[in-house]
C-alpha cells in the first residue's frame, strides 16, 4: 500500500467473473501515520474503505475489460471492526452483488490473518473513461498488481 | 399483488425522505420529488431487485439527452411505473 498516494491494492491473487481477492500490506511508515496518530499509528477507516472500493473497481474493470471506470458513489452499512497498524498484511475481497445500467455494487470485505477487519456495501458508477490518460494509467496500475487480461 | 405504481412509491418513500403519501402517479420523480441522481441511483437499485430486472436507466438518459425522448415518458411515476411493467413483461416472455 502506498497510502499517501492512494494506491491500496498490492496484489491480486485471485479473480473471477463475480469476485476479485487482493493483498494489501500496510507500510511500516507513511506521512498519514504522523497525524492519525502521533505515537499510535493506524490506518485510517476511510481509507479502508478506499481500499474495499478499489478492489470493487478492479473487478468491475475486469468484468468490462477495461470499457468504462468505476466510480465510488455510495457506501453503505460500513462497518470497521478492528484497528490496522503498520506492517499488517490485509487480504481484500470484492464480490458483485448486483451490475446495473450504469452503475454496480459490490460487498466489499477486508480481514488479517482470518480475522474480520471491515465490510461494507459499495455503490459504484461506471461511466467512459473521462480522459485517455486516466485510462492507460489505471491499465498500467492493473498490470502492476497482476490483474489478469488488464494489459 | 401491490401495482408497480405502489411498489415503486414505496421503494423511493423508503430510500429517500420523501413522504409515501407525496408521490402520485403525476409526480415527476426529480422535478416534483426532488429525488438527486444518487437517491435516484439507490432506486434504481431497489427496483431491479425487487422486480428481478436492470433498468436501462442510462439508455433512458441518452435518449432524453439527445431530444428523442422527453422526461416524462420515463420519470413521471405513473410511465416509469408502465416502463417498469414492459421490462418485467418482456423479461417473462424471455426477452
Amino acid at each position: 500500500m502506498r497510502l499517501e498516494y492512494f494506491q491500496m491494492i498490492d496484489r491480486v491473487l485471485a479473480v473471477g467473473p463475480e469476485s476479485l481477492t487482493a493483498e494489501a500490506t500496510v507500510p511500516e511508515r507513511s506521512p498519514v501515520f504522523e497525524g492519525h496518530f502521533p505515537g499510535h499509528p493506524l490506518v485510517p477507516g476511510v481509507l479502508l474503505v478506499e481500499t474495499m472500493a478499489q478492489a470493487s473497481g478492479y473487478l468491475l474493470l475486469a468484468r468490462c475489460n477495461f470499457d468504462r471506470m468505476p466510480f465510488l458513489a455510495g457506501v453503505r452499512e460500513a462497518k470497521l471492526r478492528s484497528f490496522v497498524g503498520p506492517g499488517t498484511v490485509l487480504t481484500v475481497e470484492a464480490s458483485l452483488v448486483h451490475d446495473g445500467s450504469g452503475y454496480a455494487v459490490t460487498a466489499g470485505r477486508i480481514s488479517a490473518g482470518g480475522k474480520r477487519i471491515c465490510d461494507a456495501e459499495l455503490t459504484l458508477r461506471t461511466l467512459p473513461f473521462p480522459a485517455p490518460e486516466l485510462e492507460a494509467a489505471m491499465r498500467a496500475q492493473a498490470e502492476r498488481i497482476g490483474l489478469t487480461g488488464a494489459a | 399483488m401491490a401495482s408497480a405504481f405502489d411498489r415503486i412509491a414505496d421503494i423511493i418513500a423508503e430510500t429517500s425522505d420523501v413522504p409515501r403519501d407525496k408521490i402520485t402517479p403525476d409526480s415527476h420523480v426529480i422535478e416534483d420529488l426532488g429525488i438527486d441522481s444518487l437517491d435516484f441511483l439507490d432506486i434504481v437499485f431497489a427496483i431491479d431487485k425487487a422486480f428481478g430486472i436492470k433498468v436501462p436507466v442510462e439508455a433512458w438518459t441518452q435518449e432524453v439527452n439527445a431530444g428523442d425522448a422527453p422526461a416524462e415518458q420515463y420519470f413521471v411515476m405513473k410511465n416509469l411505473a408502465a416502463r417498469i411493467e414492459e421490462l418485467v413483461a418482456a423479461k417473462a416472455a424471455g426477452g
